[in-house]
């Protein structure tokens, strides 16, 4: 069963696609549609390999934002994260803060942060990090508080330092909680670089897809458009698809997410 | 009767909620000793063997005896195994926590899992062994530390009956090996009777000792034990006495 299913998970999903872009392709043909509304398929391909020079090095910038974002959610959540679980006052104290950074829409910060930001490649990673770090803070924290009582107990019982607590039992029990963060932080970096993108507008050199975007509607190059969503898209799919197998590879073999059943 | 290794006098347990869990008990271990703890559930039992090993603080009354790390080991209701950890780091735990340099520990650790007969699953995680084995894991990791007392809180009761008897024999066989303190808590009488040299009966609200019975037998512990007359009549007696115990 194992080759016919996986032809079906795969073959299944990529033929729904490849009707879809026939039937594209042939209503925008068949019907004469403007490329300035709606470019087929093959008129995004053309555009993405003329203006591939143009959108690789915005689609570097874009990768650099989010990674950059990325990295330092992951990093800053994580050690904030344990930050709070090492003082109660702490958290009690910051969390609140933390959920007023996160409740209030990026949207509306990026501006002030681009003002207060000369340097506006920092400006945009300061954007993205407020987004992506939450999730990973939140689930840390969770996480942290989450270890059985039980084995709390038996670390009690033998003596345990807190910073063998805090090693041994309360890191790995937060471990699949940190990664369901790391997760949904990879696909908010990209949207938070996109949106911060969007705010900052800036021109010339090194800006990134969002701003072609925003830069091809102006233009009325619609087929430009589609091409470096098609990329946003990708780079999305490329962030889950990794951090996905970082997850699997890391739970492995003891967490329930993780584990194939065999039947 | 030679000095009691652990001393229980006049314990009482109130929690924060106002639940009086124990009310004023005496309790004596003797050396060596497989003492049960037998009662409905709500009797406090679970929580005078945590008393016993130090993860509750009684509100009155006083603990004497050797309760220092790695000298009590604890099994718990359910297998309460680190499910990131091998079986074997598992086991580890307790020696790691101490210190213990990682050559020795392995060692220790190894020769623990023989002694459960689990040999040849150092590396099989928790979510891959059945519930007997987890079990099993949990009493090599309470052993690993050659504890002088050894504290089991109903660690049999959510397994199959099969499985609790090969268990309880195999606990029976490394007791006879070892000769540390067991304090067995449990709810089955026949358990109880089954294991242990002395039953002692809890009853409820407060919890507070109702019974101690002696178990003498001539007969070794096992299936001979098991289905003869004078193990149905300390059954009768020991159930007689927990009848006693929840009229109270």
């Amino acid at each position: 069963m194992n080759t016919s299913y996986r032809w079906r998970q795969i073959g299944l999903p990529v033929g729904l696609g490849v009707v879809c872009l026939v039937l594209w392709e042939a209503t925008v043909r068949g019907f004469g549609v403007s490329p300035f509304i709606l470019p087929g398929p093959t008129a995004i391909a053309e555009a993405l390999i003329k203006d591939w020079p143009l959108l690789s090095e915005a689609l570097l910038v874009t990768l650099q934002i989010t990674g950059m974002a990325f990295v330092c959610a992951v990093v800053g959540g994580g050690l904030i994260a344990i930050l709070f679980s090492l003082s109660k006052t702490v958290e009690t104290t910051l969390f609140p803060y933390a959920v007023i950074m996160q409740v209030t829409p990026v949207v509306a910060i990026a501006p002030l942060l681009i003002i207060w930001i000369d340097n506006v490649r920092l400006a945009l990673l300061a954007c993205a990090w407020l987004v992506a770090f939450f999730p990973i803070l939140s689930n840390t924290t969770v996480g942290l508080n989450s270890s059985d009582h039980n084995l709390r107990d038996m670390f009690r019982l033998y003596r345990a330092t807190p910073r063998q607590t805090l090693l041994k039992l309360r890191v790995p029990s937060a471990m699949p909680y940190f990664l369901t963060g790391v997760r949904i932080s990879g696909g908010l970096s990209l949207t938070g670089a996109v949106v911060a993108e969007f705010v900052a507008g800036t021109s010339g050199q090194g800006s990134g897809l969002a701003y072609r975007i925003l830069e091809s509607s102006y233009q009325l190059q619609t087929p430009r458009m589609f091409a470096a969503l098609l990329l946003i898209s990708l780079t999305g799919v490329l962030i889950f698809l990794a951090t996905s197998a970082v997850s699997q590879r890391i739970l492995g073999r003891w967490h329930e997410s993780a584990m194939d059943l065999e039947k | 009767m030679p000095d009691a290794i652990v001393r229980l006098q006049g314990i009482s347990k109130t929690f924060n909620n106002g639940t009086t869990a124990v009310s004023k008990l005496d309790l004596d271990l003797a050396p060596g000793s497989f003492v049960s703890l037998l009662g409905p559930s709500g009797c406090g039992k679970s929580t005078v063997l945590r008393i016993i090993a130090g993860l509750v603080e009684p509100s009155e009354g006083a603990v004497s005896g050797r309760r220092d790390a790695g000298r009590i080991g604890f099994v718990f209701q359910e297998p309460t195994l680190m499910p990131w950890a091998t079986a074997l780091a598992n086991v580890m735990l307790p020696l790691d926590l101490a210190g213990m340099p990682k050559a020795q520990m392995r060692a220790r650790a190894a020769e623990a899992l023989d002694q459960v007969g689990l040999k040849g699953f150092e590396d099989a995680y928790p979510r891959e062994l059945s519930g007997g084995m987890k079990m099993r894991v949990s009493l090599a990791r309470a052993l690993a530390t050659d504890p002088d007392i050894l504290l089991l809180d109903e660690p049999f009761a959510a397994l199959d009956e099969i499985t609790r008897f090969k268990l309880n024999n195999d606990l029976l066989a490394l007791w006879q090996a070892k000769r540390f303190t067991a304090v067995f808590v449990t709810h089955s009488v026949f358990e109880s009777v089954y294991l242990s040299e002395r039953v002692v009966v809890m009853a409820a609200r407060p919890g507070r000792v109702s019974d101690d019975l002696a178990i003498q037998t001539d007969l070794a512990r096992g299936a001979e034990f098991r289905t003869s007359t004078a193990y149905s009549t300390l059954c009768r007696k020991a159930s007689s006495a927990l009848e006693k115990a929840m009229a109270l």
